[in-house]
């Protein structure tokens, strides 16, 4: 059993130690908005914040995250930037199978969280973790500048 | 794996552009399960009393839009108030089979193309049925009253909401051959309407087939056969027992199962399990031994597939013989294969991100035993489709797991097991030889293509009298220039791989092949590929339209910048035209960089342009990416790659700068879905000519080569 901060929420998990963050969410929580893509941290599918840090769930144990402050796809529209970014990527239209997108949009929250101003480079850097298969990359790149935008305002 | 798999017509794929009539069986079955305070005048939408519409869309969304372009077509015949437009997934019926099919499924790019007439008709016998309603209400003839954004309004100026005459409008006759509007009229058909499944991707609701959880249910996850067509011969399931939450291991056609309480202790118990495999006849096959079948084939005469004039007697002044040759691709949809299926007493009900409900129907009732309508199909969001999820191997397993297990299973593939499912684009080879006359123009053009075929490996389809497989051929069968003699041939050859349907399907390599060896024609005869193509297409005026529209906004024949060098590739596929042209640097080690790419389309009418352009753009990625790196190899039988880190996609640093421009055309509407892709590879590799002088005829592009 460990405790995991999930969104603000301190929550019980009967999992073993090594259980990837991503499945405890997922099939012991029942939070399936965070996806599962490659299970080796190469796709960015399965994103989520732990204490505000882009990481890839799908290889970080739940033992990694105990006292700590994970952050889901769930209660993005709680915070300032997500929220911004939501509503970047619904103006934009962004997803088209829409599976990777919650991975997007996780890492885009956390480049904008550190970086009012991204960069074209500076977006390369924080997003190309993430794999879109439908290829909205161009798509992305606009959101994530229009969010930049409604936070500097 | 080969499937038994039979839906009712043998015609299924056949795109022949056929449009059914409005009365498809089972549409007012449907209708008649309707509550009072709905309007529900057939299966394709409902009206609250609320001004809500409803669309219901049997059509699976993968992405490509179709349940926002579906709604699109039915609100425009019926004046609907598209803020009040929702869709929602249809069931599995006879009502929502894909016209052009004969049986529900998507694919093919064929959702707008067979909807556009039947969808519309749906929501203009609505609109005529609600007319109707609110003439009878104020005693007045329906030709005083028009509709306008989900209200009847009389000359007089009285106004009703649809939500108003739901109860009136359920008593009228549905009109059969409802009146439809000239595309004049059309307010909602053509514009850039938002995606209606957009709210529920960007806040993790949405639901694809890897988020069902169900009361009970254990997850599976299956140990394949390391080689296609091996066979566990001895299981020790000792240590994966021992794995905490594996509750069972089964063992079925495809492999060894472990079920669990959740994913990661069935995937643990799975890699604890320890497998003897017979790796049957396939335990040496390898992509040298694929390679040298399939070029060896290419020097035989094989059958035809086209003739005209006669290539043997036409002798140029300048010949010219070229080789090509694609790779075995894997689909790599980002929400791995999955499947939850539940067998109970009276039917079986799976739910699934499937593109083809209706063969799934009828081929898990032979599974379980039981009548194709004990059988419930609840399609989910598809975490990608491209083709891959048109196979049935997937709910297959998790109908065989949950009939064993006696409990609902969710199985699934780990983005290895997907990857090393053998559903792959097959591997082809494609031998040209052409002849070109004193003023370069082609006298002669042969093709010779040798790989395995998809209509053999789908198990719904089988090669014709003529031995010609269509997917093999398209796209070099069809090749449109101006040339007199002409002929192409197929050789099949099956080095054991099962192969399956891959975005654009044939015209994925075969288009790469056919416009690069074009090229080289244009190259030899010392003309610019755009005049050369565009000389020769004078009996094609769609064709040559991309082309040109193509050529004026990249600007073609302008000053690029230094090391920035220009191709261009036209294609039609699935009944849509599409010219691209790519702008590629080749840096000191060989590594290729696309800077920009123009796509001009003419997909007949469009019902959503900012959709269209949006499918052209991702069929691009899809076609750069496999340019660049796909490729399935085998060594001693086995799948070399496993993983985005041997199978690699594009990513973010390397997306290109895309324009999408689309013809204005009265032609019927084609879909989109596909057609961006095949003209891709072909753009790029003949920009990388222009900048190096080297000729790319094998996929995907090898830097090494490039090196400076």
């Amino acid at each position: 059993m460990v405790t995991l901060n999930v969104n603000g929420k301190q929550l019980q998990a009967d999992v073993d130690a090594d259980t990837p963050i991503l499945w405890a969410l997922r099939d012991t929580l029942g939070m399936t908005g965070t996806k599962f893509g490659c299970g080796m941290a190469l796709c960015g599918a399965c994103t989520v914040h732990l204490d505000g840090a882009p990481i890839r769930s799908c290889m970080t144990p739940v033992s990694a995250a105990e006292g700590r402050k994970i952050t889901t796809i769930e209660s993005m529209s709680a915070s300032r930037v997500g929220k911004a970014v939501q509503a970047a990527w619904v103006k934009h239209d962004v997803p088209q199978c829409g599976y990777c997108q919650s991975g997007q949009i996780m890492s885009a929250a956390a480049l904008l969280a550190s970086n009012a101003k991204p960069t074209d480079r500076d977006i390369d850097a924080a997003m190309s973790g993430n794999v879109c298969r439908c290829g909205t990359y161009n798509q992305i790149r606009a959101a994530i500048k229009d969010a930049a935008a409604t936070l500097s305002a | 794996m080969r499937t038994a798999f039979k839906p009712s017509r043998r015609n299924f794929l056949k795109t022949s552009g056929l449009v059914i009539g409005f009365a498809l069986p089972g549409a007012q079955r449907l209708a008649e399960a309707a509550t009072p305070a709905e309007f529900k005048p057939n299966a394709y939408l409902r009206v609250g009393a609320d001004d809500r519409v409803t669309v219901v869309v049997g059509l699976s969304e993968m992405g490509q839009g179709v349940h926002t372009a579906i709604p699109q077509l039915v609100a425009e015949e019926l004046d609907a108030d598209w803020t009040r437009v929702r869709v929602e997934q249809a069931p599995v019926d006879e009502a929502y089979k894909n016209p052009i099919f004969g049986i529900q499924a998507t694919g093919g790019s064929t959702s707008v193309n067979g909807n556009w007439g039947p969808m519309r008709k749906a929501g203009a016998a609505a609109r005529e049925m609600l007319v109707a309603a609110a003439a009878q209400t104020w005693k007045v003839d329906a030709s005083e009253c028009r509709t306008e954004k989900g209200a009847v309004v009389h000359k007089s100026g009285k106004k009703l909401s649809y939500g108003k005459l739901v109860a009136a409008a359920s008593k009228q006759p549905v009109p059969k051959e409802p009146k439809l509007k000239d595309a004049s009229e059309f307010k909602i058909i053509g514009q850039n309407l938002r995606r209606l499944d957009t709210p529920q991707k960007v806040n993790g609701s949405g639901k694809y087939g890897l988020d069902v959880r169900l009361p009970g249910m254990l997850t599976a996850v299956l140990a394949q056969p390391p080689v296609p067509g091996g066979k566990a011969v001895s299981v020790d399931d000792s240590k994966a027992k021992q794995v905490k939450g594996v509750r069972q291991v089964i063992q079925i056609p495809q492999g060894v199962a472990v079920l669990a309480d959740g994913y990661w202790q069935a995937k643990k118990g799975r890699d604890a399990l320890q497998i003897q495999w017979d790796k049957g006849a396939n335990a040496g096959l390898s992509s040298e031994g694929v390679t040298k079948m399939l070029t060896e084939a290419t020097q035989q005469e094989g059958k035809v597939a086209r003739n005209e004039g006669s290539v043997g007697s036409a002798s140029g002044a300048k010949t010219l013989e070229a080789v090509y040759e694609a790779p075995y691709l894997a689909h790599a949809c980002m929400e791995p294969m999955n499947a939850t299926a539940w067998v109970k007493k009276d039917g079986i009900e799976i739910w699934a991100g499937t593109q083809s409900q209706g063969p799934n129907q009828g081929i898990l009732s032979h599974v379980g035993s039981v009548d194709p309508k004990q059988v419930k199909v609840n399609t989910m969001l598809l975490g990608g489709g491209f083709g891959r999820r048109f196979a049935p191997d997937f709910t297959i397993a998790a109908t065989v797991l949950s009939k064993m297990a006696g409990k609902p299973v969710k199985l699934v593939y780990s983005r290895e097991d997907d990857m090393r499912a053998y559903f792959y684009r097959p591997a082809s080879v494609t031998r040209f030889a052409a002849g070109l006359d004193e003023s370069g123009k082609p006298v002669s053009f042969t093709a010779r293509v040798a790989s395995p075929s998809i209509m053999e490996a789908s198990g719904f389809m089988k090669l014709p009298p003529d031995g010609v497989d269509s997917f093999a051929v398209e796209g070099v069968k069809d090749v449109p220039y101006d040339i007199p003699n002409l002929r192409v041939e197929y050789s099949r050859q099956e080095p054991g791989v099962q192969v399956w349907f891959w975005r654009s399907v044939g015209h994925s390599q075969n288009i790469f092949f056919s416009e690069s060896f074009i090229d080289e024609l244009a190259n030899a005869a010392g003309k610019d590929p755009f005049e050369f193509r565009r000389s020769l297409l004078g009996k094609q005026p769609r064709y040559k339209g991309v082309l040109e529209l193509a050529a004026e906004r990249a600007g073609w024949g302008k000053p690029l910048p230094q090391g920035v060098h220009r191709g261009i590739a036209v294609a039609q596929s699935f009944g849509s035209y599409v010219a691209e042209v790519a702008e590629v640097s080749v840096d000191k080690d060989g590594r290729p960089k696309v800077h920009r790419v123009v796509a001009a389309v003419d997909c007949g009418e469009v019902v959503n342009p900012e959709i269209v352009k949006r499918q052209c753009e991702s069929a691009i990625v899809f076609g750069l990416t496999a340019a660049l790196y796909g490729r399935i190899t085998f060594k001693d039988g086995q799948v070399e790659q496993g993983n985005f880190d041997t199978y690699p996609m594009l990513r973010m640093s390397e997306m290109p700068k895309v324009e999408v421009y689309i013809v204005k055309s009265k032609e019927h509407a084609t879909g989109m879905g596909e057609p961006g892709l095949p003209a891709l590879a072909p753009a790029v590799t003949a920009a990388i000519y222009k900048a190096t002088g080297k000729r790319i005829r094998k996929l995907p592009i090898n830097p090494e080569a490039l090196k400076a």
